[in-house]
């Protein structure tokens, strides 16, 4: 009897023995993948990697290092200069000025009216309301450039694309590029701003209601305060969407006054086709650095913008 | 009686408040919608029947507008080259984004790091993108040659070889897929864990368990991400217009691109029209056909 107990006793000791050296195989195995395959990854992510870090580093190159072969990949002596030279060969300061005034009047036109809209097709009833938002889904896959030349004769009967000023200050150009935008027809951030208004308790607005509150009152006071987060999304995303776009300011932008970052950078690559690499190097650069900045401020917005809604960056 | 009366009364002038209320604050898009999008889209149908230069009158041409967008030997030659770009640019894009998003789902160290790295290109202007890459794809003084030179292969003339150019750009695009990395890394945190330990309970090896639960499971934002990639790819203009500017002998010039310069450089206002038309029926119909495809192969959990 007892010495059945003792088998049974070393047979457990010699199984769980070997469960557990098989476990440590498992791991160590297990480990050395995960070691292989952080390598590799770091490996992939300097090829990624690799045209970005060599735009910066060429962009402190001497002309000489950037044509000389073999390739110099890192430069001597860092010509800071450079920087300089390739921001004033064009006015690259107005240019900056134009496209953060863009992107300011775009920001602000598609926060604000597309949190008007989300609340209205998230919150209130009327009729129509399913129909109208299928539609405004429905637009999401419509190529932007079916309507472009419609929407360019459009604006130009509107007299939008003639040189001249709004109020004395802003380039009747940019209307075109920025008044849609506060018309809420950014579909994708109407649907964001909706599915976020939605899980906000109706409780809060009707007592606001009986206490007399408006509705534009209860959106500013009590359903943008607790909605920070898709505001900031939003905000993020067109910001990045304006900054970067190209095709309505190339078709809508007449005069070298009005243009953009993104028009300068294309005409000094257009006469650098040869020459001064280094400085055009160097004015990307400079055009990637805010948008770098903000990437690394807001990356959560980012991140929670494309994962929730699937879109996001251009 | 009274009393039940008026607040019937209430109730229906709430509702009818709550409907002006609703139209006022969608206002905007309903206003939107009709100057920006609906009125654009008929005005655009009616130009497509039309001869316009914007100078003189539009002068009616029927379908010769249509005609010319079907049979143009250079509109087909866009097409086709859209058509090349989408079909090997897509497919290879999303077998990258998804190994990558199943590496950096793996309990590797700064993945943070690794999955800001990898979207950055996204969110680098488009502009500055092409610019770049130009200079990456010169014969000699690119750094892609540079780095192919280490593996022994022969210096390449990227984008003036008719033969290379739409290889070059298909292989720029691989760079850009941080959008559907993102989206497959979001959709792998959601798989139940309990499923994959299941599987391994019942002697699945790893790459079983892939085939069998991750990918069928995935299948919903694989489609998705193709999809959208595919409209994407089909609109694709920015590098074309400064990288090679359609060149060389119209190897990349793109669908976009061929409307933009027959609206804006030629300005035959009809005939970008039309261009533009046959583009959307295209992408269009690619779009419910893969729909209808999808039920094929996408898994929906019931």
């Amino acid at each position: 009897m007892s010495t059945e107990i003792e088998d049974l006793r070393v047979l457990k000791a010699a199984t769980r023995q070997q469960a557990a050296a098989h476990r440590s195989r498992q791991a160590t195995l297990r480990r050395s993948w995960l070691i292989v395959l952080q390598i590799i990854m770091t490996l992939v992510l300097i090829t990624f990697l690799g045209p970005t870090l060599w735009m910066v580093s060429s962009s402190l190159k001497a002309r000489t290092e950037i044509f000389a072969i073999p390739m110099v990949w890192l430069p001597e002596n860092p010509q800071w200069g450079n920087y300089i030279q390739a921001l004033t060969l064009l006015p690259f300061a107005k240019f900056a000025v134009n496209t953060f005034v863009i992107a300011g009047l775009t920001v602000v036109g598609t926060v604000l009216s597309c949190s008007i809209v989300a609340y209205s097709f998230s919150r209130l009833r009327w009729p129509g309301r399913d129909f109208f938002f299928a539609l405004l889904l429905g637009t999401m896959m419509l190529p932007e450039v079916v309507t472009l030349i419609p929407m360019f004769i459009e604006f130009r009967t509107l007299g939008w694309t003639k040189p001249g000023t709004v109020f004395g200050v802003l380039p009747l150009n940019f209307l075109p590029i920025t008044v849609p935008y506060w018309l809420a027809l950014s579909p994708l951030y109407v649907f964001l701003m909706r599915q976020f208004f939605k899980g906000i308790p109706m409780e809060l607005e009707e007592a606001a209601l009986m206490d007399g509150a408006s509705r534009l009152q209860i959106l500013f006071r009590i359903i943008l305060p607790l909605s920070k987060p898709v505001i900031a999304t939003v905000a993020v995303f067109s910001f990045l969407q304006s900054y970067n776009d190209f095709l309505q300011p190339l078709i809508y932008l007449n005069g070298q006054d009005n243009w953009t970052l993104a028009l300068g950078l294309r005409a000094m690559n257009d006469v650098q086709q040869t020459g001064q690499w280094e400085l055009l190097f160097a004015a990307s650069t400079a055009v990637l650095l805010p948008v770098l900045l903000i990437f690394i401020f807001a990356q959560r917005y980012f991140v929670q913008g494309i994962a929730t809604t699937g879109f996001g960056g251009r | 009686m009274m009393i039940a009366n008026r607040s019937k009364e209430r109730i229906t002038w709430m509702r009818a408040r709550e409907w002006i209320e609703g139209y006022l604050f969608a206002g905007p898009f309903l206003v939107g919608f009709f100057a920006f999008v609906a009125f654009p889209m008929l005005f655009s149908i009616w130009l497509m029947f039309q001869k316009w230069d914007l100078l003189g009158e539009p002068v009616f041409v029927g379908f010769r507008n249509i005609e010319r967008a079907l049979t143009d030997e250079l509109a087909l030659k866009a097409l086709y080259n859209s058509a090349f770009y989408t079909l090997f640019a897509v497919p290879i894009q999303l077998v990258i984004s998804f190994t990558l998003a199943l590496a950096l789902t793996q309990a590797i160290k700064l993945r943070s790091i690794y999955r800001a790295g990898f979207y950055l290109p996204i969110i680098i202007p488009i502009v500055a993108t092409a610019v770049v890459w130009q200079r990456v794809f010169h014969p000699d003084f690119g750094i892609l040659n540079e780095v192919l030179g280490i593996f022994g292969v022969p210096p390449q003339n990227w984008l003036l070889d008719p033969n290379l150019a739409k290889p070059a750009f298909i292989f720029m695009s691989f760079w850009m897929i941080g959008r559907q990395m993102v989206i497959f890394i979001a959709g792998l945190g959601n798989i139940p864990v309990q499923l994959m330990e299941a599987s391994q309970i019942d002697g699945a090896g790893k790459l079983r368990s892939l085939f069998t639960i991750t990918i069928p499971l995935m299948t919903p934002l694989i489609f998705y991400n193709m999809v959208i990639a595919i409209i994407n790819s089909f609109q694709t203009f920015v590098p074309s217009l400064i990288m090679t500017d359609g060149g060389p002998q119209n190897e990349t010039l793109f669908v976009v691109l061929n409307i933009y310069r027959n609206g804006f450089q030629f300005f035959n206002m009809g005939y970008a029209s039309a261009l533009a038309w046959e583009l959307f029926v295209i992408v269009v119909g690619f779009t419910i056909a893969q729909f209808y495809v999808s039920n094929k192969w996408v898994y929906y959990e019931a």
